[in-house]
């Protein structure tokens, strides 16, 4: 069980303070896959940030199986279990997919440990391997090969922001089928994501808005309340 | 041949020597040569009236190889050395050369190597060099002169390394193409503590639809200076393609210098550079993968000279 406890954040502005995220309370239980959804802006990224370790809280508290790890750094949470795969995954000159998917699985797979990752993201692992995770990689290849990385983890916890972003060749079908295959293993899934499909799949569905858990719950309930009526702006919305 | 543990681990390094290689072999110590054979297609001879080889690669011949590495033991050796390269045409072949210099003495050993590369037609030419400085006594110098004079329709590649713990380089290559010839040149450069690199490329690009690529990548540590210097000269209908990348950690400095020389107006001429620490968001994505941040930083570097 992942649990975060009061999770606040601000950052100083030229005007003071901005309050990203206000009080959060949520609880991920095992084997369950969540979506984080909200409109641009709203705290979701941050959040999945904070639950990683890359963000530190400025009050509040996470922790991991009754283990309280607000200060343990990302490498030390990724060891306890906890998978990232970035919405902007990086580029590196001269690391080849292969060195990174033996870093992400801490070098004991096989080459069809490779292959496994990279055909669930529907890439050939020999195609692949080899290649340098650099700019010759189009974003769409990097994102799925965002995803491998997170699988090759094998980790009880896998927060993905955002990984339908830049997928348009690949099937969303075959995303969602990831997300069941670690929800089977009884893995806990949290998805930061706008897409209707993927908020679809999750268990339970968490709104975020104004730095604040707007409301949660599955997603028969959650999803007929997400509509153009939360747009402020008329003109946004289609209205003359 | 005596060969002692040390030259050992340097061939091994150098020349990824386990054992003495198959083909052609001419392994030069202490600025003497103490191993030489030739193979039916790939003939060493010594040079009469300067210190180097000649060594003749027969026109036609495919996946053969030549190894002709140079090792200091000691300090106090000034070694200059003279080899020339007659690539027949059509011929397919990996030359493996490199220099090591193990020196735990207080005076001060360097290694010249001046290589001319004649390539014949449509010849392509696969060529190795790795350097490398071991040892806690005085400087371990190296300067290695290339000359590439590439026919119609050849092709040279070149990858030169410097693995670490040299003192002081400085590498000058120039290169001549003809039509159709095709250079591509992979420098690798790693520089520690006050240790200074310096590379000079000159690339005349004489020949119809000739190109030349140049990557340049180059991690430089502690209060280390390095130096990149590239001229490509577009003499016609040509492409040629220059890219330094270089990471600094702690104090170290990197200078680059790329002139790109378009005197044929259908020349087609680029270059890329980019000198800076290693990102953030790359620690980040590794540390979120469970190494430290001190992992993480050896990992890049790793890979990035590898």
């Amino acid at each position: 069980m992942l649990k975060l406890k009061n999770i606040s954040y601000s950052v100083k502005t030229e005007n003071g303070k901005l309050q990203i995220l206000d009080n959060i309370c949520l609880s991920f239980e095992k084997g369950k896959t969540y979506a984080i959804t909200g409109h641009n802006g709203s705290g979701k990224s941050t959040l999945a940030k904070i639950i990683m370790g890359i963000i530190k809280p400025t009050s509040g508290s996470v922790e991991l199986d009754g283990q309280d790890i607000t200060s343990l750094s990302p490498t030390k949470r990724a060891k306890l279990g906890i998978a990232f795969a970035f919405q902007q995954p990086v580029r590196f000159k001269g690391v080849t997919i292969g060195d990174m998917l033996s870093v992400a699985s801490k070098d004991s797979a096989t080459f069809d440990d490779h292959c496994n990752n990279l055909s669930a993201v529907g890439l050939c692992a020999r195609e692949y391997i080899n290649r340098e995770l650099d700019a010759s990689l189009s974003g769409g290849e990097l994102k799925r090969i965002e995803l491998a990385l997170a699988l090759a983890r094998k980790t009880p916890v896998n927060i993905f922001d955002e990984p339908e972003a830049g997928i348009d060749l690949w099937s969303f079908d075959a995303l969602i089928g990831i997300f069941k295959k670690l929800k089977d293993k009884n893995y806990t899934n949290i998805i930061v994501s706008h897409q209707e499909k993927l908020l679809k799949t999750a268990d339970e569905i968490v709104v975020i808005s104004g730095g604040k858990v707007e409301k949660q719950g599955n997603p028969s309930d959650i999803l007929k309340t997400l509509s153009t009526s939360a747009i402020s702006c008329n003109r946004l919305r289609g209205e003359q | 041949m005596n060969l002692d543990k040390i030259d050992k681990e340097l061939l091994k390094e150098v020349a990824l020597f386990h054992s003495i290689p198959e083909g052609a072999v001419n392994i030069r110590k202490n600025g003497e040569g103490v191993y030489r054979t030739s193979s039916a297609e790939i003939e060493i001879t010594p040079k009469k009236e300067k210190s180097g080889i000649d060594i003749f690669v027969k026109p036609g011949i495919k996946n053969k190889s030549v190894h002709i590495p140079v090792i200091i033991s000691k300090g106090g050796i000034n070694d200059l050395v003279y080899n020339d390269f007659y690539i027949g045409e059509g011929a397919d072949c990996l030359i493996v050369a490199g220099c090591g210099i193990h020196n735990d003495t207080a005076l001060s050993s360097q290694h010249n190597g001046i290589h001319t590369f004649h390539i014949g037609k449509n010849a392509k030419v696969k060529y190795v060099e790795r350097h490398l400085g071991v040892g806690n006594g005085a400087e371990k110098i190296l300067n290695p002169t290339t000359e590439i004079l590439m026919e119609s329709g050849s092709s040279f590649e070149m990858e030169t390394i410097q693995l670490g713990g040299v003192s002081s380089a400085i590498r000058k290559t120039t290169a001549t193409l003809q039509d159709n010839a095709k250079l591509v040149i992979k420098e690798k450069i790693k520089t520690d503590e006050n240790q200074t690199a310096k590379t000079d490329f000159t690339v005349h690009l004489k020949g119809k639809n000739s190109s030349a690529k140049l990557l340049s990548r180059s991690v430089a540590s502690g209060k280390s200076y390095q130096e990149f210097r590239s001229n490509l000269i577009g003499e016609n209908e040509c492409f040629g393609h220059v890219e330094c990348d270089g990471l600094l950690t702690e104090n170290a400095r990197i200078a680059s210098l790329p002139q790109i020389d378009a005197k044929n107006s259908n020349a087609q001429l680029v270059h890329e550079a980019q000198i800076g620490k290693i990102a953030g968001e790359q620690l980040t994505k590794l540390t979120t993968l469970g190494l430290t941040p001190k992992e993480a930083e050896h990992f890049i570097i790793k890979a990035y000279v590898k």
